[in-house]
């Protein structure tokens, strides 16, 4: 276990918090958002620092593929909540 | 000798970083901060560009080198004059 | 040595991850955050890079920072400056104070309890050997796959499969944006500056993202980044007043968009119509066939990730210059007072970028 991996491994154990915290409890819905898209890199934090192989070492692809693809779906989902957000903000009965 | 003058390259690019860092906290208004932004950093990523080529291995990472900074140059000065236009426009509105 | 060296330089790197992420998630102002996003994303590439995996960081400059905080711009800019009205709380304020407490401190000791699982989880797998089965299974097969950067051959060939889902889930975001309403309002030209950095940035951005796609066999790069790049180009373009994005309209577009996963399904099926497990390619047409399917998703996730910047479903340009719809079009709920209309009320200004479609992708 490299001093790399775990370093970055607990950073990303940590912004999943955070992230999840602000999630649930925030009142803006602009910053739940932002609170998914933070958590979501801590996932991908923990992927990476667990495919990390040292200095000489080739990286796993696997975990790195996986993250490339994790990347583009949180930015589609950010897109699409974005809208509903937009949606619903112009709903007369919503303040 | 490559080594060392690319190293002080590298470092003195940094210290006009710090500059503009700097520049952004303690300066008292908006376009005195551009200022210090968009001609320090430029400057700093210039020098930083400058001792990263003299490490690149070959002529293409050379090149691809130059043609991030004269972009990174080119979009900070027009995000630059953007962002004062829009708070020039904004004062003589008010 | 120059280990030492390496682990300041991570300390450094993980405390201002950790330190942006405090900073993007507690503060008040909407605007704040957004930006504060933008440069998490951006420290996070460096991140990657550090931890040796640079499609990822190309990946996560171009999407997570550059397209995400673009996205989140937008999203923020229909908001009123002030979003905070009375409670000043960042945390929802009812009328009962104890539920609120009692919610608030369950809330934290859950988030507390998922971080302490979760690195007890990680150190517990991090401390047994490393399995390096999958790894060595990549190594193994990567002669024959038609690629010989091991990441876009896991992605497009030996996690076909997971690839071919992940362009669903674009499709189905992108139906989903259009089905909830128009697309939000242009903006005016901004002036000479911008328009001569567009008139040379969107060809140089699309050149790139033609490089980013054909290097993308060798060297890290791929689909994905180039396809972010040309959305970048896309989001340029719609900044300097181009309504259309330089996309093509109506018919052609639904193609484009569908074209991802309608390129995967075309090569995938008439695989299966020869013989061939779904998605196999023999390793004679390997190479070519990851091309094709590059170039197909490439284009379908620039115009995805393009009219997810615009917001809603495009309006025909059949418009008038301000941008504005005819009432017959809206949706009659999006109040046209949310949407003020950008940049200076000088609009004598209209450069010569003309609003013709020549800067269509290929």
């Amino acid at each position: 276990m490299m001093t790399a991996q775990w370093l970055y491994g607990i950073t990303g154990c940590l912004i999943v918090a955070l992230g999840l915290r602000t999630a649930l409890l925030h009142t803006l819905l602009l910053q739940r958002v932002i609170g998914i898209n933070i958590m979501g890199a801590g996932v991908f934090l923990v992927l990476i620092a667990v495919a990390y192989r040292g200095p000489g070492e080739a990286p796993d692809p696997v975990p790195q593929a996986l993250v490339l693809t994790g990347i583009v779906v949180a930015v589609s989902a950010t897109a699409l909540a974005l809208a509903l957000a937009r949606r619903l903000a112009a709903e007369p009965d919503n303040g | 000798m490559i080594d060392v003058i690319s190293s002080l390259l590298i470092v003195s690019g940094l210290g006009f970083y710090l500059a503009g860092s700097v520049g952004l906290l303690r300066l008292p208004d908006l376009y005195s901060r551009l200022h210090a932004l968009t001609k320090a950093d430029n400057l700093g990523l210039g020098l930083l560009t400058a001792g990263l080529i003299l490490q690149a291995q070959d002529l293409f990472i050379a090149i691809k080198l130059t043609l991030i900074w004269l972009a990174v140059l080119a979009a900070s000065a027009a995000s630059a004059h953007l962002i004062a236009q829009h708070a020039r426009r904004r004062e003589t509105r008010t | 040595m120059n280990t030492t060296a390496v682990l300041v330089f991570d300390i450094l790197l993980v405390l201002s991850l950790l330190s942006l992420a405090v900073a993007t998630l507690a503060t008040r102002d909407a605007h704040r955050s957004v930006i504060l996003f933008m440069a998490f994303g951006l420290v996070l590439a460096l991140a990657w890079g550090r931890l040796m995996a640079p499609d990822v960081a190309l990946a996560e400059a171009a999407i997570g920072a550059g397209l995400s905080g673009a996205l989140l711009l937008a999203a923020v800019r229909e908001q009123p400056r002030q979003t905070l009205t009375a409670d000043t709380n960042a945390v929802h304020s009812g009328n009962d104070a104890g539920l609120k407490v009692i919610l608030q401190s369950v809330a934290t000791l859950l988030c507390v309890g998922l971080a302490a699982t979760l690195s007890w989880a990680l150190a517990h797998a991090l401390q047994s050997a490393p399995s390096n089965a999958l790894a060595q299974a990549v190594q193994e097969n990567l002669a024959t796959s038609g690629v010989s950067n091991p990441v876009t051959a896991v992605l497009l060939n030996f996690r076909a499969y997971d690839t071919l889902l992940e362009l669903a889930v674009l499709l189905t975001a992108i139906l989903g944006i259009f089905a909830l309403g128009p697309a939000r309002p242009g903006y005016r030209s901004a002036g000479p500056v911008f328009d001569s950095l567009a008139h040379w940035l969107v060809p140089v951005l699309i050149l790139t993202a033609g490089y980013l796609l054909w290097v993308g066999a060798q060297a890290p790069g791929g689909a994905f980044q180039a396809g972010a790049i040309l959305a970048a180009a896309g989001v340029v373009l719609q900044l300097s007043g181009q309504r259309t994005l330089g996309l093509p309209q109506e018919r052609t577009l639904h193609i484009v968009i569908a074209a991802g996963v309608g390129m995967f399904l075309l090569v995938g099926l008439s695989l299966l119509f020869l013989g061939r497990p779904f998605l196999g390619y023999p390793p004679a047409w390997a190479s070519a066939l990851i091309l094709l399917i590059e170039t197909a998703a490439m284009l379908a996730i620039a115009a995805t990730l393009a009219l997810a910047f615009l917001g809603g479903r495009p309006q025909s340009p059949r418009l008038n210059a301000t941008g504005e719809k005819p009432a017959a079009l809206s949706t009659g709920t999006l109040r046209a007072a949310m949407h003020p209309v950008r940049s200076g009320t000088d609009a004598d200004t209209n450069s010569g970028y003309r609003n013709s479609s020549n800067e269509q992708k290929q």
